[in-house]
């Protein structure tokens, strides 16, 4: 029992070993991986020489990042948004200097305490200080060199430091691969676009994002740029620099006091520009060839670094439309190019600014480590990545109690057309709107610059402020959606539109739900504007870029509106006559856009392999076979044990080399004391342990785990076992279908009988006393009437009238050619049980043979009598009376051939009284005999033993 | 050797007659064995309470406190459907892998703490054959078990709250009754797959103990600790090999667009995890002493 019990406990307490391993183990792999990799980090005044004429000196205030060590590494320029300074790019920088790359970041001219002034990333300014800071950075000891002079750079940078870098790439060669994130291609296209096509000079003057911006350069008015919130970029970083700097532009140049305030750090050209818009409300030639020489599409042509261009799907200023122009001209090129859109973006929404650092690192390590891109180089960049990527809102996660957001891929960026077109149909008839004088008040979409505010619900679900103002509004709307419809790119709809010379409307596509609300996907408009369309015009127009589904049940709304806040519109009123010149709107989607399409790791389809690998192992391992050679033996000998041995695990040798046979028609007594291993051996012959050595043959058949000669043994061992919520007949019935038996012939009532428990029978086993759960055990033993029936102190807790009838049972079972094994404490109900005796002692074998032989020849008798000395003598004189001696209560004779009537007789002739005539205890004294102190282990016990072998074993 | 060629019938066949080992413990008195015990019927009884019990508690409170939050408590009171998906939020954490543990983990300890574990097997009940019935019951049980809270669920917040379209937390979307069922079953299936998981480590340490409530307990105290680790998020990638970090995957499934990727991961984690505890648990019962 305490065996037993110790090895549960140790089996889970094991178990929780392990466990707690595992939780240090994690610990201590957390806290190394964890533990930061140095860097260190060093800021410094970079002279420069810019201007058309190269003659502006300007110092740029920058801070160089290095990893630790001595070696040659990458380097990365790290260009910050506008209004900001290095400061906000800080974390990426020490980010990417812990990924093994020297990282420059610099505050661009005219921020931060950088000097000279704002040019707008201009080819003739910005551009020629980054040139200048490249090469700088080949003259750095810990910068990898491509060529003298050329280092092995990449350059990143968000908004404005995103076009820096695409621009940089542009005119430097010596740039290697490129991040971009949420810039422009055309600065000119996204200040003043244009849906229904046609130059920027005719477009819609996006006045909210450019008065904006304009504001945060010349008072630092705070960042914007790189997001809100989230982005992790320090809005803090810009105004105290930016301030700081105001003062030094009067020093530039012949600025009046109202420039100063107006322009604050802009150059005097851009500043003249922006006013002249802003004050007119469109484009002028000279703006729009003042912004194309700050855009990117201008030598996008030229790009031959790797190019990874992340743009925001939150994002009324840059759309996503920027970024696929910029791809499409890198792509002609063959430079390799991927397209990511993330969750953020100008107007807020999930910065995801760890996702898109790890994919800044992963591009960088990719072409600056790994393979190094060379114009010209075969096979376009196919990576075998996905080079195309989508974060889609999937819905809730209640776990984190955020949006929860995947990522859907494709091979390929297909563009804003898609690589499939569905045509929704859209219903509604011409309608008339007006253009409200003055353009006030406006219908809303996004409020500019609010950043995450402007879009409470989240990306994707649209924002609490938009509405349209009523009258202004022509609304067409499709039936309810019978599918999802899945819309990746740029929907298009032909309409036809009357009215004045520049007719400005802004395209706006809903969403609306079953019950009529109406959700406008990312807060996009886009604007369209019409030189002339007095007698009517068809247009097609490209609406708002994006990455959305709608749900079935939901009706896709296509409104078209006079006025939006964002943007500048015509001042006098006007009425519009706007009706759908096509069934119904185009929607591009990518099907091979799909969320983790190729994100499954290698692990999910090695990993379960493995575990097959594994189990198979475990299964087809540590089969211990059983000892001794198999086949039949004598099939007429129910029992043979040949050299049985047992050791437990912990240590006790149970049965030691143990040799035992039983024949047909015997009662087999398995005498012992306690850890004799009576209990050993009968567990071992029923297949519940394995022995170390020797065999066990039961008919001739050698018997191990589940063998099936162990159908034709019936057990009661060690107490019973049965299912206590069930009732005693429930219990037999069950355990006879239990154990593949046909069902009938189980000789129930005989056996209830013998468990005599009456009624009892159908109650529940827990109810039981002691007694009758140890007959119903032996019933269940009984069972089918096995030939063999092996039964463990079956009298223990019986009461005498019950001993004795289960002896006759016994004694009747055997005497039907059947075999009865029984071990017991009790030596007289052997003795008078038992046809044959098997004696243990400490694992071995001391005595076997019949009971007869065990107790000596002949049965001797007590006789109780006061004077046993006398009676001794009269005994002694009787002839062929055997051995006769004196007890101390009577005298023990060997009656011979003698009748015990005559015995009596002659005791009483002699005047003895006799008080009583019984058999003598002589298995008691013999089994003392045999276990005592003296015979008790060592080989002579055995040698020396009065038994044989039982008659007839089969040797 | 005298007789082996004796011809008796007993010659002829190792085993008594009738016996077949392919006949013992049939799957159908197993089931019978183990469906008649108290803690099998108290345990459906509480899982059959459980959604009542919620919507009783929806009823008293008054519903969810913030309608605006787009969660699934939120909208457990949505409609039957929605209500079921709650019950499967709010069961599948420990209630359902303490019935599953429950079922797995005391299925052979209890026969060892019987003792009626020694009888089957000197029946004889092969080894492998008692272990292979043994599991499909508590595997059986264990899937009724999983099966009936949403079950129950659906029909109780159908009562409560009536018959509505699914509405997927987070997104607007609603789905018709057939989509709805189809994600649900979708759900149920991925949660019995997780739950195996739990049903092998009991059922291993049901074949090392002969004390149930240490096998039960065992189980259920493993997956405990993997909570706490997957809470760790220091951890981070280390988390995917953690059995309860795909517990919750099934989420997936209610999103405007299923994700199939983490589903199919933790398909893959919780098969490797069963296979090979199961494996190991044949194996030690295979060379096991049976000595209780």
């Amino acid at each position: 029992m305490r065996l037993r019990v110790g090895r549960g406990r140790r089996a889970v307490a094991a178990g929780i070993l392990v466990a707690i391993v595992l939780v240090i183990a994690a610990a201590v792999t957390v806290g190394v991986a964890s533990r930061p990799a140095p860097y260190h980090a060093t800021n410094l005044m970079i002279p420069v020489v810019d201007g058309p004429h190269n003659n502006q000196h300007v110092l740029l205030d920058t801070t160089f990042f290095t990893p630790a060590g001595t070696g040659r590494v990458p380097a990365i320029l790290l260009a910050h948004g506008f209004g900001e300074t290095k400061n906000a790019v800080r974390g990426q920088a020490i980010g990417l200097a812990r990924a093994g790359f020297a990282v420059l970041t610099w505050s661009a001219r005219g921020f931060g305490r950088s000097t000279g002034q704002i040019a707008l990333d201009s080819p003739q300014y910005e551009v020629k200080d980054v040139e200048q800071l490249i090469t700088w950075l080949a003259r750095q000891p810990r910068v990898l060199l491509d060529h003298p002079g050329d280092p092995r750079v990449g350059i990143a940078g968000a908004s404005y430091g995103g076009a820096i870098a695409l621009l940089a790439a542009g005119y430097d060669h010596r740039i290697d691969a490129v991040v971009p994130a949420i810039t422009w291609n055309n600065l000119a296209t996204a200040l003043f676009p244009n849906g229904a096509g046609g130059p920027a000079l005719n477009g819609v003057f996006k006045k909210q994002w450019a008065g904006l911006l304009f504001t945060q350069g010349s008072v630092g008015f705070g960042a914007v740029a790189g997001g809100s919130g989230s982005g992790g970029s320090g809005s803090g970083g810009g105004s105290p620099g930016a301030a700081g700097g105001a003062g030094s532009v009067g020093a530039g140049g012949p600025a009046s006091i109202v420039n100063r305030v107006e322009c604050g750090r802009f150059l005097p050209a851009i500043c003249a520009m922006y006013r002249q818009v802003a004050t007119l409300g469109h484009a002028t030639p000279q703006a729009v060839g003042l912004l194309n020489a700050s855009s990117p599409s201008t030598v996008a042509g030229r790009i031959t670094a790797p190019t990874l261009l992340i743009q925001g799907e939150n994002d009324s200023l840059f759309g996503l439309g920027q970024a696929a122009a910029t791809y499409r001209q890198i792509k002609r090129n063959g430079t390799p190019v991927d397209m990511v859109w993330f969750a953020g973006g100008h107007d807020g929404g999930n910065q995801q600014t760890s996702l898109t650092n790890a994919l800044a690192i992963e591009w960088f390590n990719r072409w600056l480590k790994h393979r190094p891109w060379r114009p010209g180089q075969s096979g376009n960049a196919n990576t075998g990545q996905p080079a195309f990527a989508v974060t889609r809102v999937l819905g809730f996660d209640p776990n984190s109690g955020t949006q929860s957001l995947g990522i859907a891929t494709a091979p390929s960026f297909p563009g804003l057309n898609g690589t499939r077109r569905t045509v929704i149909g859209l219903r509604g008839p011409a309608q008339y709107v007006v253009n409200p004088p003055g353009g006030a008040p406006p219908s809303m979409s996004v409020f500019p610059g609010l950043g995450s505010l402007g879009t409470l619900a989240g990306a994707g679900t649209g924002s609490p402020l938009t509405f349209d103002m009523p009258g202004q509004s022509a609304v067409f709307e499709s039936a309810p959606l019978r599918a999802p419809v899945q819309l990746t790119g740029a929907p298009t709809v032909r309409i036809r539109v009357t009215g004045p010379p520049g007719l400005t409307l802004f395209a706006k596509v809903y969403d609306v739900d079953q019950a009529g609300n109406a959700v406008l996907p990312y807060s996009l408009a886009e604007p369209l504007r019409v030189a002339q369309a007095s007698s009517g015009r068809v247009l097609t127009v490209r609406l708002p870029v994006m990455d959305y589904q709608f749900a079935a049940g939901h009706r896709i709304r296509l409104v078209l509106t006079t006025t939006d806040f964002a943007y500048a519109s015509p001042r006098p009123e006007a009425v519009y006559r706007v009706a759908l010149a096509s069934r119904g709107i185009t929607i591009p989607s990518d099907p091979a856009l799909v969320v983790g399409g190729t994100g499954l790791g290698w692990w999910v389809w090695v990993a379960p392999l493995a575990a097959l690998a594994v189990a198979a192992l475990l299964l087809l391992t540590g089969r211990r076979r059983a000892a001794g050679p198999a086949g039949p033996g004598d099939t007429e000998v129910p029992l043979e044990i040949v050299g049985l041995t047992k050791r437990y695990r912990d240590g006790q040798l149970a049965v030691d080399g143990l040799d035992l046979a039983v024949e047909r028609g015997q009662v087999l007594g398995l005498l012992g004391p306690n850890g004799a291993g009576k209990t050993t051996t009968l567990r071992a012959l029923m297949g519940l342990i394995r022995p170390d050595s020797g065999t066990i043959t039961i008919f001739g058949r050698q018997v191990s785990s589940g063998s099936a000669a162990l159908s034709r043994l019936g057990a009661f061992v060690e107490g019973p076992g049965f299912l206590p919520h069930l009732s005693g007949r429930a219990n037999l019935e069950l355990y006879w279908q239990s154990i593949g038996r046909p069902a009938a012939d189980p000789h129930l009532p005989e056996v209830l009988a013998i468990a005599g428990l009456g009624t009892a029978i159908d109650r529940k086993v827990r109810t039981y006393s002691r007694g009758m759960s140890q007959r119903l055990a032996i019933a269940q033993a009984m069972l089918g009437l096995p030939d063999l029936l092996v039964l463990d102190e079956p009298l223990n807790g019986l009461d005498p009238p019950q001993i004795r009838e289960m002896r006759d049972v016994l004694i009747d079972y055997a005497a039907g050619g059947r075999t009865v094994i029984l071990s017991s404490h009790m030596l007289a109900e052997v003795e008078q049980t038992c046809t044959h005796v098997v004696v243990m002692h400490s694992g071995r074998r001391i005595a076997a043979g019949p009971v007869e032989q065990i107790i000596g020849d002949g049965g001797a008798l007590l006789i109780g009598t006061g004077r046993p000395a006398d009676a001794a003598a009269v005994l002694a004189g009787l002839t062929g009376v055997g051995e006769v001696s004196v007890q101390s209560d009577g005298v023990l004779v060997h009656p011979g051939d003698v009748a015990v009537p005559d015995l009596v007789a002659a005791l009483v002739g002699a005047g003895l009284p006799v008080e009583r005539v019984a058999p003598s205890r002589r298995l008691e004294d013999a089994f003392l005999a045999l276990i005592g102190p003296d015979a008790a282990g060592g080989d002579a016990a055995d040698g020396g033993s009065p038994g044989r072998e039982p008659a007839g074993a089969a040797r | 050797m005298t007789a082996a060629t004796g011809g008796s019938e007993a010659a002829s066949r190792a085993g008594a007659e009738g016996y077949s080992a392919r006949h013992t413990l049939p799957l159908k008195i197993e089931f019978i064995r183990q469906g008649r015990r108290r803690r099998t019927q108290i345990t459906f009884g509480l899982l059959l309470l459980l959604p009542w019990i919620l919507v009783g508690a929806f009823e008293l409170s008054g519903g969810p406190s913030n309608p605006q939050a787009p969660g699934l408590v939120t909208l457990a009171t949505a409609g039957g459907l929605n209500f079921a998906a709650f019950a499967f939020f709010a069961s599948a954490g420990f209630l359902l892998v303490v019935a599953v543990a429950l079922f797995c983990g005391d299925t052979v300890a209890t026969e060892a703490n019987w003792a009626s574990l020694r009888y089957l097997l000197a029946a004889p009940v092969p080894r492998a054959r008692l272990l292979r019935q043994k599991l499909i019951v508590a595997l059986a049980y264990s899937a009724v078990a999983v099966t009936v809270v949403p079950v129950m669920a659906l029909i109780a917040g159908t009562v409560a709250f009536g018959w509505h379209p699914l509405k997927l937390p987070g997104t607007g979307i609603e789905l018709a009754a057939g989509a709805a069922i189809g994600r649900l079953v979708i759900v149920l299936a991925y949660v019995l797959i997780i739950e195996l998981v739990v049903a092998g480590l009991a059922f291993v340490f049901s074949v090392s103990t002969d004390s149930p409530l240490g096998a039960v307990g065992g189980a259920v105290g493993v997956m405990i600790l993997s909570n706490i680790l997957d809470a760790i998020t220091a951890l981070g990638a280390w988390r995917r090999v953690l059995p309860t970090h795909w517990q919750f995957s099934w989420l997936n499934v209610l999103q405007s667009q299923i994700n199939w990727v983490p589903m199919i991961e933790g398909v893959a984690v919780s098969f490797c995890y069963t296979v090979i505890l199961i494996a190991l648990a044949f194996r030690r019962f295979r060379n096991k002493d049976i000595v209780s």
